[in-house]
């Protein structure tokens, strides 16, 4: 009786969710988005999105999980792990993923997760900086920004972060390489149009590092920078450049709002 | 109502001179050791901003061979934004106009301005200049110094556009 009751519920919220989804087309994506800012999530196609929709599905959790372990492992000359002085990162590093980059004033600019990592590496823990690709480093940043997943991206964008802010600006709207191109032009301009095979998005970096299909892997969203880079022909910056981070300050202030997705999966 | 890519550099570069002293000479320097590249393109003439009346070879292009090389993704590669009239091509994209017809709503002056550099036209656009070499930011190595299509391949297009009747 209460099994049949219980069947009978379920059918009904499945097919009143069928006539919400239905009348809900046509720009409403839920969580992924806010306003006219679409989240990456909802360019993806179908079978990709279902990939990120389950974690046991979601092949960059496999990099987290190996990031969770590196948390507690005791590294470098002076013998510390993260959870030495952090303690559980459920708790202390929450909400970083939200607000980075942030402005560093030991350094006098903004940086970002990565670069924040291999500083306490490096002044902290006394231990070797990880490389930016590496397993440790997209291990790390995917497991640190996890813990602010769905809190809205909220970066600070006033104060001595400024100057870096309007010089990211000024790289998304700058053409560049032979095709020319700038940001603007496709993830601005043309964000929902189909670019041969592919569909535009808005290029937004709450994502990342992100599951990329075609790299059969997990990402930076560096690598993503470089991988536009190169398709317009333009000599592509550094990981952690300059350049780079304060793209990736701008472009976080561009999506202020969309939910921390960290690590996502898209095509 | 007449520029060609050659005349413009060098007008920067006169400008630059009395502004900024020594710094202007190294980059009026910078620019005349880059035009040395620019002077493998052919010379050119823009027609109120909309069109380049002359052939840049000199002669008429081969449509055939214009259909191959706006097909070829290592060359025009038109099909990654435009819909054409090329059925057996899968994934035609949808970020500039639709092709088919379009030789008869601009004439061959227009298209080849609109091939050579679109910039002409209109300044905030995403289609690249297919026939400008210089003046570019940060181009990857290898490609530096060179143009997206030869002078012959912008013809064979143009001639291959013109053909593209309602």
């Amino acid at each position: 009786m209460h099994v049949k009751i219980l069947i009978g519920t379920a059918a009904a919220t499945a097919v009143l969710a069928g006539f919400s989804s239905a009348a809900l087309t046509g720009g409403e994506w839920g969580k992924y988005q806010v306003g006219d800012l679409r989240s990456g999530y909802t360019y993806a196609a179908p079978e990709t999105r279902a990939i990120q929709d389950d974690d046991f599905e979601n092949p960059a959790m496999l990099a987290l999980d190996y990031g969770a372990e590196l948390w507690s492992m005791k590294d470098g000359d002076a013998n510390k792990s993260c959870a030495d002085c952090h303690n559980d990162a459920e708790d202390s590093m929450k909400g970083v993923g939200a607000r980075y980059p942030a402005f560093y004033e030991p350094w006098d600019k903004p940086i970002n997760v990565e670069l924040r990592i291999n500083e306490c590496r490096e002044n902290n823990m006394k231990a070797k900086p990880w490389k930016y690709e590496s397993r440790e480093m997209l291990g790390m940043t995917s497991y640190v920004k996890y813990q602010s997943r769905d809190m809205p991206v909220n970066v600070d964008i006033g104060g001595p972060s400024t100057p870096f802010f309007q010089k990211g600006k000024a790289f998304y709207y700058e053409r560049r390489g032979q095709l020319d191109l700038a940001c603007k032009h496709c993830h601005e301009d043309n964000s929902g149009n189909m670019i041969r095979a592919n569909l535009l998005s808005q290029g937004q970096s709450n994502g990342f590092p992100t599951y990329r299909l075609k790299w059969q892997g997990v990402g930076s969203l560096h690598r993503r920078f470089r991988g536009c880079n190169s398709q317009v022909r333009s000599t592509p910056f550094g990981y952690g450049s300059d350049e780079y981070v304060n793209l990736e300050l701008y472009l976080a202030w561009r999506g202020r709002g969309l939910p921390v997705e960290s690590p996502s999966v898209r095509n | 109502m007449f520029s060609g890519e050659r005349e413009e550099t060098l007008r920067t570069g006169r400008y630059l001179i009395p502004i900024l002293g020594i710094a202007g000479l190294l980059a009026a320097f910078a620019l005349a050791s880059g035009d040395a590249r620019a002077e493998e393109l052919a010379k050119f003439m823009v027609k109120d901003g909309n069109s380049i009346p002359q052939s840049l070879t000199g002669r008429p292009g081969t449509p055939e061979n214009g259909r191959k090389v706006a097909i070829d993704r290592k060359k025009g590669n038109c099909l990654a934004c435009h819909a054409m009239p090329v059925p057996e091509q899968p994934f035609h994209g949808a970020v500039g106009p639709d092709l088919a017809g379009v030789g008869s709503r601009y004439d061959a002056g227009e298209l080849r301005l609109r091939i050579v550099n679109p910039k002409y036209a209109n300044p905030d656009t995403i289609m690249p200049a297919f026939y400008k070499a210089n003046g570019l930011h940060r181009v990857l190595k290898g490609f530096e110094g060179k143009s997206l299509l030869s002078a012959e391949e912008v013809e064979d297009v143009v001639a291959y556009l013109v053909t593209l009747k309602e």
